[in-house]
């Protein structure tokens, strides 16, 4: 079973600027786990902390339980895999795989064997002698993934590696990220600002804003149940609908919006006459009028996206809400121009508090 | 077209020739004068065809002398500013803006300072410490400024080194010195061999520089410069000869090799 | 210097800043203080110095300013130079403009080749080539003579030969330059200009000049400082009339015996060109960091 990461406290601060504030979070051994946010949102820099280029100003990482305070990155039991790959252009693919090997000293036999081993584990075979600059895309994005397991690693860190690909291949290189992993039992960290990437491939997401954590969670539990208004933006589309909170009754608020009571799941510490919004996924929303509340919403486009169709409706006070409608009920979809109502069941609703 | 733009045009394809004319024919001339029999070097008259100077050439002791000192100093001109140059590149690119800035222009300032002034520092200093001209003071005189070629070059091909690259080695395991040795080093290459190349022209043509650290060494531009002077025969142009053809598959190599440091795969 | 050391390690880091010191350091700052402290000190007898007359002084500076012929020398160092320097100019900019913006890439490419090979051949050749052609029965006479245009051959030793030999030795020096300036030109901006109606002249006036302001500064700036610092052009094609402040310089050096003069004419010389160069490139509002490409 490969290490866990443990970070405690981490703060970071580059002169006057603050990139990461007070974050604490436990990855488990062998776990996939991906880390969310916008760019400039510190991400980068705890994956950085946590491969040992950067010391972290404040706090603790603990690697299989062991402090890494005082570690270079070449004696941490980890290995990044960087956006630009870095793959040096000038080794064939196969030194390129062994270098961590040749800066451990081992034999160029013992090498070899293992480069060649971590090519076959990365469908590369006979590729070993190529340069990098020979290779595609996807297979480079191979090349890098077997040079950071050639050291054998108890963590791997990736940074956004997929970002240069197109989605297609994208998309399949997800599938393999995934697979790997879970062949290997290697911990994963990975950095995106994708939010389907990180839904798609983790066991667990951790979403960050400007330097701070807002939620770590399973990627349903984020969609779902998200922790702040940050996090209930960021990961998914969402309607909000801003109010003020009237009741809290068995978990489930009120708020009083400008288009008359609406319920919806109540968030962490929220109590009453808060200024609140309440959230609803364009998937919640559907159409009929009755239930706890509706929007009356005037249709001005349907935009088709394939699988679905997403609704853009004018509210009474000019803010605009989206609805999802599946393809198959597209007959019974609103006209453009006329208006509709939309309705929602409580529990596919949260309520969080502003600020 | 109007016709004021075809007259343009004309005047500029004139101009053009002229240009080239220019640029070429006392070079050619030169050259040619080395097969004319006249005792000066010359093609009018032409006195008759003559293969003979460049017996005179090679029986010439004094320059064949001069021609291993200019090598000896290339070579070590070569030694000291290839470590120097990239030394300083590296350093360069490990500043911050504002005193990068500044740096540079300290090290691009050589490169603004009259020859014949960089010979008379270098001179006057050492004459100070008991040393006085020779194949040292050359070495030390060209290096000064060559540097800034070398620097300049490396710099050029740093821009594009991909920096995560090193962390890459780093986070691989690599020492500083591995990640140096098998990273930047093989990444600079090309810059390195053209800036060798640079330097080794850049020394075997100075002469402003070296006439005032010479001494009693004499490399071969000074002892042309001499010759023009107290005794010129074509046995002079047979070297100049000898040279351009040198230079010109020098400058072929040079093009060549840079060519393909630019064209070589950055990942 | 931090990052250099978190880069390459204390033993590289060290190992750089070292070669970085002893070359600003050992070969370019210690030389130039060296020569300044003997351009203020008199020229002694090595028993007098450390004694009483061994003091600072602006003697040698004043004796160049007060030496009517050494001035003249120099203040006419000083415009030959920048003649050189226009002339360059004008001579180089048809091409360098050709090059960079009608000439096909691989036109560029042979023509840059073959404008580098008169480059690499050593200063010396290019002035000696120089120095055949112009001689008093040599090929320029012959050829004036025979289309009738002289009748008796020129003597082109001195100022003429001079300049000539220099034009053409520092051609590239501007040439480069003032490609590289035009070549940013997107050529549109060109084709707009001369599609309102502006003349080929106006077009190069308005658009293509003031675009190509840096490399022109450049260039200028590069053959003021190669003409004035330039020994073997007036050594080989001057004549006893046209001497240059340089071969002053070299006299008061190897036969004049007074190194502290020559010193002081030296850091003269040197404060000319940085002159020369920082007010040029001010003027022009060029950085330092864009000169040297």
């Amino acid at each position: 079973m490969s290490q866990s990461v443990e970070l405690h406290h981490i703060g970071m601060a580059f002169g006057q600027t603050r990139a990461v504030s007070d974050v604490s979070f436990t990855v488990g051994g062998g776990e996939f786990f991906s880390i969310l946010g916008p760019s400039g949102c510190g991400k980068t820099t705890i994956l950085r902390m946590t491969a040992g280029f950067l010391e972290p100003t404040e706090g603790t990482i603990l690697i299989g339980g062991r402090d890494m305070r005082g570690l270079g990155p070449d004696q941490r039991p980890t290995a990044m895999i960087f956006q630009s790959l870095a793959l040096f252009p000038l080794m064939p693919v196969w030194e390129n795989i062994a270098f961590g090997l040749e800066a451990r000293g081992v034999a160029k036999r013992t090498r070899k064997a293992k480069a060649e081993e971590l090519l076959k584990l990365v469908a590369l075979e006979g590729l070993g002698n190529r340069m990098p600059g020979e290779l595609s895309g996807g297979q480079r994005q191979r090349v890098a993934i077997a040079r950071a397991l050639a050291v054998e690693p108890q963590v791997l860190l990736l940074d956004e590696p997929l970002s240069a690909l197109d989605l297609k291949l994208r998309q399949r290189m997800r599938a393999e990220l995934r697979a790997l992993q879970k062949r290997t039992g290697v911990t994963f960290i990975y950095i995106t600002h994708d939010q389907s990437e990180a839904l798609a491939m983790s066991d667990r997401v951790a979403v960050m804003s400007a330097g701070v954590l807002q939620q770590v969670g399973a990627p349903r539990e984020l969609y779902d149940n998200p922790a702040t208004p940050f996090v209930a933006r960021f990961v998914g589309e969402t309607n909000a609908i801003p109010g003020k909170v009237t009741a809290i009754d068995d978990g489930i608020a009120t708020i009083e919006s400008a288009y008359g009571p609406l319920r919806g799941r109540a968030g962490n510490g929220l109590s009453v006459s808060m200024a609140a919004k309440l959230y609803v996924r364009p998937e919640a929303l559907e159409q009929r009028p009755d239930g706890d509340g509706y929007l009356r919403a005037a249709i001005e486009r349907i935009d088709f996206e394939g699988a679905f169709a997403l609704a853009h409706g004018r509210l009474p006070d000019g803010s605009m809400l989206i609805a999802s409608i599946p393809s198959t009920e597209l007959a019974g979809a609103p006209s453009i121009g006329a208006p509709a109502d939309f309705s929602f069941r409580p529990a596919n609703a949260v309520v969080l508090s502003d600020g | 077209m109007n016709a004021a733009d075809r007259i343009a045009r004309g005047l500029f394809a004139f101009y053009f020739v002229a240009f080239f004319v220019y640029l070429f024919a006392p070079l050619a001339i030169m050259a040619a004068a080395t097969f004319n029999t006249s005792r000066f070097p010359t093609i009018t008259p032409w006195q008759g065809t003559t293969l003979d100077w460049f017996n005179q050439l090679a029986a010439d002791t004094g320059m064949w002398q001069s021609l291993r000192t200019s090598i000896l100093v290339a070579f070590f001109v070569v030694a000291v500013a290839l470590p120097i140059g990239t030394a300083a590149a590296l350093m360069l690119t490990s500043l911050h803006a504002r005193a990068r800035s500044f740096l540079y222009a300290v090290m691009v300032s050589p490169l603004l300072t009259p020859g014949v002034v960089v010979g008379i520092s270098t001179l006057v200093l050492w004459r100070q410490l008991g040393v006085g001209g020779g194949i040292f003071l050359i070495v030390l005189a060209q290096a000064s400024f060559i540097i800034c070629y070398v620097m300049l070059m490396v710099a050029a091909r740093l821009q594009r080194f991909d920096r995560t690259q090193e962390e890459a080695a780093i986070g691989l395991g690599a020492s500083k010195f591995m990640m140096f040795r098998r990273v930047m080093l093989p990444f600079l290459k090309p810059a390195l061999i053209a800036a060798a190349f640079l330097a080794v022209l850049q020394s075997i043509e100075n002469y402003n520089t070296t006439l005032f650290v010479r001494g009693f060494d004499t490399p071969l531009t000074v002892y042309i410069a001499t010759k023009v002077r107290t005794g010129l025969t074509p046995a002079v142009n047979a070297l100049a000869l000898i040279m351009i053809a040198v230079t010109i598959i020098g400058a072929i190599v040079y093009e060549v090799v840079r060519r393909r440091s630019r064209s070589s795969i950055d990942v | 210097m931090a990052e250099l050391y978190r880069r390459f390690g204390s033993g590289l880091g060290t190992l750089f800043l070292a070669l970085v010191a002893v070359w600003l350091a050992g070969m370019v700052l210690a030389p130039n203080l060296m020569m300044i402290d003997y351009a203020f000190r008199p020229n002694l007898l090595p028993a007098e110095i450390g004694g009483p007359r061994d003091v600072y002084s602006l003697d040698n500076i004043l004796y160049l300013a007060n030496e009517s012929v050494h001035r003249t020398i120099f203040f006419k160092t000083v415009w030959a130079s920048a003649l050189v320097a226009f002339l360059t100019l004008v001579v180089c900019y048809p091409p360098a403009y050709w090059l960079a913006q009608r000439a096909t890439p691989n036109h560029t490419a042979v023509v840059l080749l073959a404008l580098t090979i008169p480059f690499w051949i050593n200063e010396v050749l290019r002035t000696l080539a120089w120095y055949i052609l112009l001689a008093f029965r040599g090929p320029l006479n012959a050829v004036l003579l025979a289309l009738g245009i002289i009748d008796q051959p020129m003597r082109w030793y001195g100022d003429a030969g001079v300049l000539a030999g220099m034009v053409y030795a520092y051609i590239l020096f501007m040439l480069f330059p003032i490609y590289n300036a035009i070549e940013s030109l997107d050529r549109s901006q060109i084709e707009a200009a001369r599609d309102l109606g502006a003349s080929i002249w106006r077009t190069h006036w308005r658009v293509v000049i003031p675009h190509a302001k840096a490399g022109i500064a450049t260039g200028c700036v590069f053959t003021f400082m190669l003409a004035a610092g330039s020994y073997v052009a007036p050594a080989l094609l001057g004549a006893p009339g046209s001497r240059w402040f340089t071969e002053i310089i070299y006299n008061w050096f190897f036969e004049g015996g007074d190194w502290n003069r020559g010193a002081a004419y030296a850091l003269v010389l040197l404060v000319l060109c940085l002159t020369v160069v920082l007010v040029t490139l001010r003027i022009a509002r060029v950085n330092l960091t864009d000169v040297a490409k």
